[in-house]
């Protein structure tokens, strides 16, 4: 008998994986079947609200819960902090309430007896120097910045010497918040001791442990259950302390509770992703090859500091040779960071690819050739993984250019239409990892055929169901609908958290291995049924057993030999571990984009919007390119119009609602192109998430098309008329 | 939200009965796509709602002897639809600019024009004039989207109304019941709204007790109209700053202009002199320009706007040459 091998089929036997297939579960969201957590209102359920802090920092000096425990429809009041407790931005969770109508909730809310010592407090993420000015009149223990020591390599100062051209600029790009469509929240209900909750998290597998003990309860006594999840982006892998807090309610009322976050709780509460400023020299030489880059970075990521890792910088673009790096963090009075969809890279990819497009304009150099020209830097000298990557980009630039027609289309910066309005390109490029995670899941395979995948992961919008039911599918040869799929609760296989784009290829390596595993022994069971020499020529396609090109038997009279009991087989994936090569990691992609910008309005519009991936063997093509399209549009919104506002003199999110934190509509996005880079070498490499990669590079490519525009650089992003307007008042680039 | 009393009169005489009690602490129900937001952030606390929605004098148009009659109710849909305000262009384009059907459905005409200001001090709870510990928050902090003229009073947010440039700039005038029900008052459009000096003034001449019935606009003829706003957003967006214009003219020549500004003050700004400057020649992209400069020539930015001059300068220009059929390009 032949090696029995885990691996995909060859590439044009597919009859599913790699196809354009709708979400088996389109029409349960579409119809509003689907339930989310927000959805989940049993019996008797009480609804919390909470009291979070209107100052950026304080010290709790009076808190008296008692005084609201007997207000008209309270049911349970918990506490986050006590007197004495410090308070350091804005937002910070207080006290929550539940009682049997949201109304009687709030008005207990706004009864509760509180009061602050308030503190000075600095909210000025940008200002490094208002900080460092501030720092000096504090204590020792209070002070705000801290200086990280400098990362270098070869030796700048002499490069900069030889170099053709110097420049020098300073660069940034805004906190922002998650907004998920559906808000954080939790429903808890007791069950004779055992505790059910319905989460809205990225983390069915790995939540239930956090509510166990918040509670005090063995894990086995915890159901955790998200059927479906409104986006989490990064900012919903825990139970957090309001989710724990809604369950104690739950038990002290008695009765099942539900806590979800209004828009602005939302927007202040759950945590951000954090911004960075950035001031730069770098160094080209007569070719247009970087050979220096010497960066300070600053930002926060709230009261601990923090900020955007620099460690990625320059981002893609990594080998400079010469390079110094040094960093600043601010402990700032605003709200903590969390992951956001691709943590570090939109900011870092921003910074580094708008100062480099600088760098091309002050070299009269067409920023085409000019990156082409620097993909030589995205990996250490005689690194072959490197000229690979290299080769990839270089590809996606050709494939992305001829469809936005770059060749045609671009102009020196700044020397385009001789109107108001003026047309520009600029690219971006970006990478990510996005290796399977560690998760196991169980396959049944029923006597008529049918096959159940029951997991613990969870569905964030993205296709999780489908990508699992499609592999099986194709594996059996049998139509998807003979494939239920039942995930989204901790009493379920463990599967790793929806985070880091681990997922699909976490989910469709298991299961392709499980249905495999299964697949094998039912070839054995059908060789000895039919007195084959061997199994080695089965195969499943069709509904039928093949052996050759000869159908031996039906898909159900094969599964009939197992007997009534059928079969059940357990896939793992995880990582690299496997080595089967069913999956791998490590994505990019080219993004290139054509604007307008109105110079008398400043107001900016996405004509068209280019994007070429690479991620590998693609599952299902559909669901790649919706993830690729979410991801543009999510870009479009923090390069032109999304970012979190601070009030200097109040300390306060000033912006938090959706009339302020403004986010672009359909009408804003322009054409959206997505082409999928899938030549053989990628169906060879197994499966990659995508689920952040495509997010990373829109600003940067956005901002590049602006300053090709008008010739003059918006250094901040987002791009808002008041920026635009700003820096075309100051001048030209180069 | 606080509790209140919810009132439903038939009749504008039984609406301002109802409106004149709580020592005026009372607020106008029309469409609510202003005052349901104002009541959940706690903004605003009136003791008792009146909701003016089945006063059916209030809807729709009606011709008069020397102009038309505008029920404070008309929804936006309402002033699309209608065949006698097509003539009106500017209005037409506010309400297309008004990008969100769901204001569109029920939006009226009379809350726009009542509807209080957008500025994030104010609706984060530091009053209109957005000031802690009586010191103003607006001077010296986020000011990017707050007034660039009529800015040195105490009041520094922008009119929030979408129509009321047009309406000025066509003339038209408020029609005003209240306090006593027979008290009827028709008051010119511009007059209608007030720059505050204090929390408690409001945003326009309303006392407590009076009632926003109708607009009154004269026949449109042959004057010619445009609006122009500068949206950052096609979604729901508040405009950064917009203009609109009336134009008569013999022969392409201007014999009359009036040229409005809106979300650039604390009330609809009229550009007195852009009119002027444009009286006895014609509206060309040179005369439109400098109009759109007169405009703003005497604008006293704060630290974060000095971007809006440049915005509502382009939005006069645009609206002129709109106004004649030259509007070309812009985004």
């Amino acid at each position: 008998m032949a090696e029995r091998k885990f691996a995909w089929a060859p590439r044009a036997e597919n009859v599913l994986i790699g196809k354009e297939i709708a979400r088996i579960d389109a029409a349960e969201k579409a119809t509003g079947r689907a339930k989310y957590t927000s959805d989940i209102n049993t019996p008797g359920t009480l609804v919390a609200r909470l009291l979070t802090c209107k100052h950026a920092h304080a010290k709790v000096t009076k808190l008296d819960l008692d005084a609201v425990k007997n207000m008209p429809g309270v049911k349970a009041v918990h506490a986050f902090k006590k007197v004495g407790d410090p308070i350091r931005w804005e937002g910070d969770v207080i006290a929550a309430v539940a009682a049997e109508r949201v109304g009687q909730a709030d008005d207990a809310i706004k009864a509760i007896p509180i009061e602050y010592e308030v503190l000075a407090h600095w909210v000025d993420e940008d200002d490094l120097k208002g900080a460092e000015a501030a720092d000096a009149n504090l204590a020792a223990a209070d002070k705000r910045i801290t200086a990280a020591r400098p990362t270098t390599r070869g030796d700048v100062e002499a490069a900069l010497k030889t170099a053709k051209v110097v420049h020098k600029g300073h660069y940034g790009i805004a906190t922002i918040s998650h907004m998920c469509l559906e808000p954080h929240g939790t429903h808890c209900e007791w069950k004779e001791g055992n505790l059910d909750v319905h989460h809205s998290t990225q983390n069915v597998s790995g939540t239930a442990g956090q509510f166990a003990q918040g509670v005090g309860i063995e894990e086995a006594k915890v159901t955790v259950t998200a059927d479906f999840e409104g986006g989490g982006f990064g900012s919903k892998f825990a139970a957090d302390e309001w989710g724990v807090a809604c369950a104690k309610m739950s038990k002290e009322a008695g009765k099942p509770v539900r806590l979800m976050f209004d828009r602005a709780t939302e927007l202040k509460t759950p945590g951000t992703r954090p911004s960075a400023f950035m001031d730069v020299t770098i160094a080209a030489d007569a070719e247009g090859k970087i050979i220096a880059w010497d960066s300070h970075h600053w930002g926060t990521s709230g009261p601990q500091g923090g900020g955007v890792n620099a460690a990625v910088i320059p981002y893609v673009f990594t080998e400079v040779p010469n390079k110094k790096v040094s960093q600043t963090s601010i402990k700032c009075n605003t709200g903590p960071n969390r992951a956001w969809r691709a943590p570090n890279h939109p900011q870092a990819c921003a910074l580094t690819q708008t100062a480099m497009d600088d760098v091309a304009a002050k070299l009269g150099m067409d920023s085409y050739d000019f990156f082409l020209k620097n993909l030589a830097l995205v990996a250490p000298p005689g690194n072959a993984q490197a000229a690979y990557r290299a080769g990839i980009y270089a590809d996606e630039m050709k494939v992305a250019a001829k469809e936005i027609d770059w060749k045609a289309k671009w102009h020196p910066h700044g020397k385009g239409e001789k109107g108001p309005v003026k047309r520009g390109l600029g690219m971006g490029f970006h990478t990510w990892g996005g290796g399977a995670g560690a998760s196991t899941g169980t396959l049944k395979l029923n006597q008529d055929g049918s096959a159940e995948a029951i997991i613990g992961s969870q569905d964030i919008g993205t296709g999780t169901r489908t990508v699992i039911a499609q592999t099986i599918a194709e594996t059996f040869g049998i139509p998807m609908a003979s494939v239920k799929v039942t995930l989204g609760s901790n009493k379920y296989p463990k599967a790793n958290a929806s985070g880091g784009s681990t997922t699909v290829g976490s989910v469709t390596g298991l299961y392709r291995r499980a249905s495999q595993t299964a697949l094998w022994q039912i070839f054995d069971k059908v060789k000895e049924k039919y007195t084959l020499a061997t199994a080695d020529n089965l195969a499943a396609k069709g509904g039928n057993i093949l052996n050759g090109n000869d159908k031996v038997c039906t898909w159900q009279q094969a599964v009939a030999l197992l007997g009534p009991m059928g079969l059940s087989t357990t896939g793992t994936g995880g990582g690299m571990t496997n080595g089967d090569g069913l999956t791998s990691a490590q994505v990019g992609g080219v993004q290139m984009v054509d604007v307008s910008v109105d110079t008398e309005t400043g107001l900016i519009r996405i004509n068209k919007f280019v994007c070429v991936q690479d991620c590998g063997l693609i599952v299902n093509e559909l669901t790649a390119k919706s993830q690729v399209l979410g991801a543009l549009i999510m870009g479009i919104a923090f390069a032109l119009t999304e970012e979190r506002i601070m009030d200097n003199a109040t300390g306060r999110y000033i912006n938090a609602d959706l009339e302020n934190y403004k986010l672009p509509r359909i009408g804003d996005i322009g054409t959206l192109k997505v082409i999928m880079y899938q030549p053989d070498s990628e169906y060879a490499r197994g499966v990659i998430g995508l689920g952040e990669p495509p997010v990373i590079a829109p600003g940067a490519a956005i901002s590049n098309a602006v300053a090709n525009a008008t010739g003059v650089r918006v250094p901040v992003l987002p791009l808002t008329p008041k920026r635009v307007l700003d820096a075309l008042k100051g001048g030209q680039l180069s | 939200m606080i509790n209140f009393e919810y009132a439903s009169p038939h009749s504008e005489a039984e609406a301002v009965e109802l409106l004149n009690s709580h020592g005026g602490n009372t607020a106008v129900l029309a469409g609510g796509t202003d005052l349901y937001n104002l009541l959940k952030a706690d903004v605003i606390a009136p003791q008792r709602v009146v909701d003016i929605k089945n006063v059916s004098s209030m809807r729709g148009t009606t011709d008069v002897a020397d102009g038309l009659l505008v029920g404070s109710l008309t929804t936006l849909d309402e002033l699309l639809a209608n065949p006698q305000l097509r003539a009106y262009r500017s209005l037409v384009q506010v309400a297309e600019a008004v990008h969100s059907i769901q204001v569109q459905a029920m939006g009226t005409l009379g809350g726009d024009l009542c509807h209080l200001p957008n500025c994030w001090y104010y609706r984060n709870g530091y009053g209109l004039l957005g000031q802690q510990n009586g010191r103003s928050l607006v001077v010296d902090g986020q000011n990017q989207f707050h007034a660039i003229l009529g800015n040195r009073g105490p009041a520094m947010f922008v009119s929030a109304s979408r129509f009321a440039p047009a309406l000025i700039a066509w003339g038209a005038k408020a029609r005003i019941v209240g306090p006593a029900p027979d008290q009827v008052a028709l008051v010119p459009l511009e007059y209608f709204f007030v720059s505050p000096k204090n929390d408690h003034q409001g945003v326009t001449v309303l006392q407590p007790g009076q009632l926003l019935t109708h607009i009154w606009l004269p026949h449109a003829e042959e004057t010619l109209s445009a609006s122009y706003e500068v949206l950052q957003l096609e979604g729901l967006d508040w405009p950064l700053a917009s203009a609109a214009v009336c134009v008569e003219s013999s022969a392409g020549i201007v014999r009359d202009a009036r040229v409005v500004l809106g979300h650039v003050a604390p009330t609809p700004w009229v550009a007195a002199d852009a009119g002027e400057s444009l009286v006895g020649y014609e509206i060309t992209e040179a005369s439109a320009q400098a109009a759109g400069d007169a405009a703003v020539a005497r604008a006293t930015p704060l630290s974060e706007n000095g971007y809006k001059v440049q915005i509502a300068r382009t939005a006069v220009k645009r609206a002129l040459l709109r106004a004649v059929g030259q509007l070309e390009g812009g985004l």
